[in-house]
């Protein structure tokens, strides 16, 4: 793929973080945690950690889904989360950009740090938030409207109207999602006119648009045939260095392929995390190697 | 047709010692009890009652062309729609229906002012911000208006609304002349008037309105307002920019069904509106719609085969085509609008 617009976007990324930094610095200046994950950081030779759960219980109603999660996630690292349906994995996922908060009777208890910022305290602005916690669905939702508007829809939220850096961002983005060669004569048309797999590609596309710190996707190839599914998968390879990706997935092949470290989830609860190659090969949990050998799940 | 061939697909799965000829033998008598009579009874009964709809709007079509076929003869199309006063009645008689359609646009038109905005914010409300409580009290409610006879909204028109718009302006008199600088300016709503049919109208069609953009905008796809949520999108921004356009299709044909209704609406035009046709944009004065001379004819004493008794069915049959033409747009348009979610 296009690997210069890529680092043009890593280039991108980076800079814009001090001025991110410039925008929030009461919540910058008190972050013990940062320590802590520096020193994290250095025993696993990583960078530094950015989005960080501790203790996350989370009820529907009275059913508790997720019991004390405590989870690390380094900058620019892909991370997976597996487990069987129902484990709460995906739920846990939308803890991270509150997408929880949509949901009729489910209450969070618990902190998310992003960037040792703790994004369930009051005052905090969820449309900032996930302006800095993009996310990507399980199934294809592109807006019924051109594609050129799908891309342009999240800058058009933090104000940019200038059609010109829409028009740069949109190309940037499609081009970061490896889609723009196959769309660049038809960013006028419909978004729904395209495949499932393009679809999802826009939408990590869209997400890109933002510039995220953190992107979220949630089994974003299960809708999707294995060529697509390839395609995205060299994707996520491409957006590492730029972006923390952290992905829910059912194919543990796939969690295997793409990941630096996996983390496995069993009804609700945390079993264990590490390094995927360590994962996949060698689990210290006897429940994870049940599952990834396929005894159950 | 579609129990063509039952026998061949509903081969039982013959046990291990059936060989092939008890298996054909099997379908045989299979295909002679599958062909019911009652299945046969039943296709012919589901397609005339299909049939009967169609029938009808052959057989009204047919009514309105052969009975104000004789009324054409008489009155060229050019003197239809050509000449500006409506009054077949009178001598001489001049038959320009431009000032019944002229009036019922002007009511329809009103009511849809009213209706179509206030329709889609309701239902913007119920589907995107209403809590499940406040929905599920609010949506009966409100269908339940839908259910008042149109008789009804009619008096309601004429004894409560229009005194109401009297006294209204007559109270604002004072502000008029001093706004206008002319102290002899005053304002009148007569009582019978396109304005207080069209309200009345607009609360008759509203419930409809709110209720169909509702279940338009409740189907779009969780997904796509998440999708927008994820992207950093306040409420309203999900609401109006996201799933407004995504329900579009079913916005539009609720506004085309809304208008159609206010077009063929009788009783209440034919209680609140008046019945003195003219060609105006003025709300406040009496006109007559299509259906208001309609109803003012067939329940008079004009006598059957006249030249002012064929003037109904020459009315009748621009109504249709009017009505006729707006479907032909609402089904266009839901066709242009549509998105196809799986």
């Amino acid at each position: 793929m296009n690997t210069s617009s890529l680092s043009n976007l890593a280039d991108k990324a980076m800079s814009e973080s001090p001025t991110r930094k410039a925008e929030t610095p009461s919540a910058r200046n008190s972050t013990p945690q940062f320590n802590v994950a520096m020193a994290a950081a250095g025993e696993q030779n990583a960078t530094p950690v950015i989005v960080e759960a501790e203790k996350i219980n989370l009820f529907y109603g009275t059913k508790q889904a997720l019991k004390s999660v405590s989870i690390p996630f380094h900058q620019n690292t892909i991370s997976a989360l597996i487990g069987p349906s129902g484990c709460g994995k995906s739920t846990f996922l939308r803890c991270l950009n509150r997408m929880n908060d949509l949901i009729e009777g489910c209450r969070t208890e618990g902190e998310v740090t992003l960037s040792g910022e703790n994004i369930y305290t009051k005052g905090v602005d969820t449309v900032m938030l996930r302006q800095r916690v993009g996310m990507v669905f399980q199934k294809p939702n592109p807006f019924p409207m051109a594609i050129w508007d799908n891309i342009a829809y999240g800058p058009r939220l933090r104000g940019i109207k200038n059609k010109a850096v829409l028009g740069e961002i949109v190309e940037e983005s499609l081009r970061g999602a490896a889609l723009w060669d196959e769309v660049k004569d038809d960013l006028k048309k419909s978004a729904l006119g395209l495949s499932g797999g393009q679809q999802q590609r826009l939408c990590i596309a869209r997400a890109l648009a933002t510039k995220p710190e953190v992107l979220l996707m949630d089994e974003p190839c299960s809708a999707l045939d294995p060529i697509s599914t390839l395609k995205v998968e060299e994707l996520m390879r491409e957006l590492r260095g730029a972006y923390t990706i952290i992905i829910v997935t059912h194919n543990m092949q796939q969690a295997a392929r793409v990941s630096d470290t996996t983390a496995f989830f069993l009804l609700g609860e945390l079993i264990e995390m590490g390094a995927s190659a360590k994962m996949f090969t060698d689990p210290s949990d006897k429940r994870t190697e049940d599952y990834i050998t396929g005894r159950f799940g | 047709m579609a129990m063509e061939n039952p026998a061949t697909s509903q081969i039982p799965v013959a046990g291990g010692a059936a060989t092939l000829g008890s298996v054909a033998k099997n379908s045989e008598s299979l295909s002679a009890t599958r062909k019911k009579p009652l299945e046969i009874a039943l296709f012919w009964i589901f397609a005339l009652c299909a049939a009967v709809t169609v029938f009808t709007t052959f057989g009204i079509i047919a009514v309105l062309v052969t009975e104000s076929a004789p009324f054409f003869r008489e009155v060229s199309l050019a003197r239809f729609f050509g000449e500006k006063e409506w009054a077949p009645l009178f001598n001489p008689p001049h038959y320009g229906v431009l000032s019944l359609i002229c009036g019922t646009f002007l009511v329809a038109a009103g009511a849809a002012l009213f209706s179509l905005p206030m329709g889609l914010l309701a239902a913007i409300y119920l589907s995107e911000y209403a809590s499940p409580r406040a929905r599920n009290i609010m949506k009966p409610v409100l269908e339940l208006l839908a259910g008042v006879p149109t008789v009804v909204y009619g008096y309601f028109a004429l004894l409560f609304i229009t005194p109401l718009l009297q006294n209204g302006l007559e109270s604002m008199t004072p502000t008029l002349q001093r706004v206008t600088g002319n102290p002899n300016l005053f304002p009148t709503i007569e009582v019978f008037n396109a304005l207080s049919a069209s309200i009345a109208i607009a609360i008759m069609t509203l419930p409809l309105v709110a209720s169909l953009c509702e279940d338009s905008l409740r189907v779009v796809p969780r997904a796509l307002r998440e999708g927008a949520y994820a992207l950093g999108a306040t409420k309203m921004e999900v609401s109006l920019k996201v799933v407004v356009p995504a329900a579009l299709s079913g916005i539009m044909a609720s506004f085309i069904l809304a208008v159609s209704r206010a077009v063929g609406e009788t009783m209440i035009v034919a209680l609140a509106a008046g019945a003195s046709p003219k060609i105006t944009l003025n709300p406040l004065e009496s006109i007559q719609t299509m259906t208001g001379y309609i109803v003012q004819v067939s329940m008079g004493d004009v006598p059957h085969g006249s030249i002012g008794y064929q003037t109904i069915f020459a009315v009748g049959l621009v109504l249709f085509c009017i009505t006729v033409l707006m479907n032909l747009a609402s089904i266009s348009l839901v066709k242009k609008y549509r998105h196809k979610y799986d």
